[in-house]
């Protein structure tokens, strides 16, 4: 969510520099060489004093590469996340359930929207990304491919999913890139509320009649080790973890996170009075933390290639929202042209070519003036 | 999108309340300022956190760069005598 996004002039000078460091490099190229370590230089001294990298900073390409690929999953997820829970509004048992599912549904929509204007400061475009998640070309996260069966899920999306997404996002909210981390903190402060109304809902069903207490059982019986898989792979085959924690835009392994929420979860649910479905959760005094049995990894790798039990049904109702609403996008845009002021459009951009950079000796009224910079949505 | 082209990219900025001034909240598309100011009361004042709001075309925000973050901050570096805690002042002076 930053302001100004421009970055293309960095990108190009990037450009310029990958390209000439090729084989048969010359004496330009080692200047420019020279350079683009300058910049890393920074860029690794920046990360270390735990300093936030911003849109317009350089940055290497690979760093940019997984900040979008992680970005535009988690804003993919809070998307598609929609779905599940929408399925309720209509069936909300009472108005004051149904006025918080959707104020809740409508926050996740809003997280979307931090998270794709955060995503766009790199360089993305929103089309861009919606284009790849509609033709499969990125991820969301797999726990929205599971089904939400009866009421009492609404309750555990809310205490459980919920809550693992806080667990690993709380962390996010000091990630190395500054649009994402503030993104998290709205995020964060948002969360809450979907956790506690999930706890809540499935409190009220808990010490309610003999089925409701069921429902509530069976919800969590089947939410609670998906829960577990959001928080990724194990540590050992965790392919992007190492380099993103080097990066500090992760700050803890996926196991450290996935056991701190195991502690947060086991007396919780002894407030709820439902049983975890663990048979191996007991108590470490070593550790000071719970040990808690073997996860299926082959479900989670089977969901991941597509074969969960809604993933055909989520990506079509994504594709057919986008679709169907093109009319309502169209004209909105033909209105703004019709009414838009003849010189001042922002649809019209007129970009001014980036100055070279002053030189270090300009004086001070040069330095001062203002620099005008290409500036892209 | 039929027309293949994403909606203008607008910054928004919200006065938290009266007597402060409006801050950056983020960024989000609309077609045009209406629907800007309107997305915007949407997205970032769902929980009251607003009581007005700027919307702002990205394109027409020019920005220093931080390639010259060096020379073009340089000359405030120099100049220690614009903050209070330059002067001494003997003990027991007050009001100062």
């Amino acid at each position: 969510m930053a302001a100004v996004t421009a970055h293309q002039t960095t990108q190009k000078t990037l450009g310029t520099a990958n390209a000439a460091g090729g084989p048969g490099s010359t004496g330009a190229a080692d200047a420019t060489n020279a350079a683009v370590a300058d910049h890393l230089a920074a860029f690794d001294a920046a990360v270390a004093a735990d300093e936030r990298i911003e849109p317009r900073d350089w940055m290497p390409d690979a760093y940019r590469a997984t900040l979008i690929r992680q970005m535009a999953q988690h804003a993919h997820s809070e998307i598609i996340g929609m779905q599940p829970e929408a399925n309720w509004i209509t069936r909300a048992p009472s108005l004051r359930r149904k006025a918080i599912l959707m104020a809740k549904v409508q926050d996740e929509a809003g997280h979307g929207l931090y998270l794709y204007s955060a995503a766009e400061t790199l360089g993305t475009s929103r089309e861009e990304l919606l284009d790849k998640l509609h033709a499969g070309r990125q991820r969301y996260s797999s726990i929205f491919n599971y089904p939400t069966l009866t009421w009492a899920d609404v309750g555990a999306i809310g205490w459980l999913v919920d809550g693992a997404a806080i667990t690993n996002q709380v962390p996010l909210c000091r990630c190395s890139y500054g649009p994402y981390a503030r993104a998290m903190v709205r995020i964060c402060k948002e969360e809450s509320f979907h956790q506690r109304q999930g706890y809540e809902l499935l409190l009220a069903l808990s010490r309610g009649t003999e089925a409701q207490h069921a429902m509530a059982q069976d919800a969590v019986n089947r939410w609670w080790w998906p829960s577990l898989m959001m928080f990724g792979p194990p540590d050992d085959a965790s392919s992007h973890s190492e380099q993103s924690m080097a990066w500090k835009i992760k700050r803890h392994s996926n196991d450290e996170l996935r056991r701190r929420f195991v502690d947060i979860c086991v007396p919780q649910a002894e407030a709820l009075g439902l049983e975890l479905p663990d048979p191996d959760i007991r108590w470490n005094e070593e550790l000071g933390s719970h040990d808690f049995g073997a996860i299926d990894w082959s479900e989670f790798q089977e969901v991941l290639k597509g074969n969960g039990p809604c993933n055909e049904q989520r990506i079509t109702q994504r594709r057919r929202a986008h679709e169907e609403g093109a009319w309502v996008r169209d004209a909105a845009a033909a209105y703004a042209a019709k009414h838009a002021p003849a010189q001042t459009s922002p649809q019209t951009p007129t970009p001014t070519p980036a100055p070279a950079p002053a030189p270090a000796s300009a004086s001070a009224q040069t330095s001062a003036s203002a620099q005008h910079v290409e500036e892209t949505a | 999108m039929s027309s293949s082209t994403d909606w203008p990219l607008w910054e928004v900025f919200v006065r938290s309340r009266r007597g402060l001034s409006h801050t950056h909240a983020g960024s989000l598309h609309a077609p045009d300022a209406e629907m800007a100011l309107r997305n915007a009361r949407d997205l970032y004042t769902r929980r009251s956190e607003g009581v007005s709001i700027w919307v702002v075309p990205s394109t027409a925000i020019t920005a220093s760069s931080p390639d010259e973050k060096d020379s073009f901050f340089e000359p405030a570096g120099d100049k220690p005598y614009r903050h209070p805690t330059f002067y001494e002042i003997p003990d027991g002076v007050k009001h100062l």
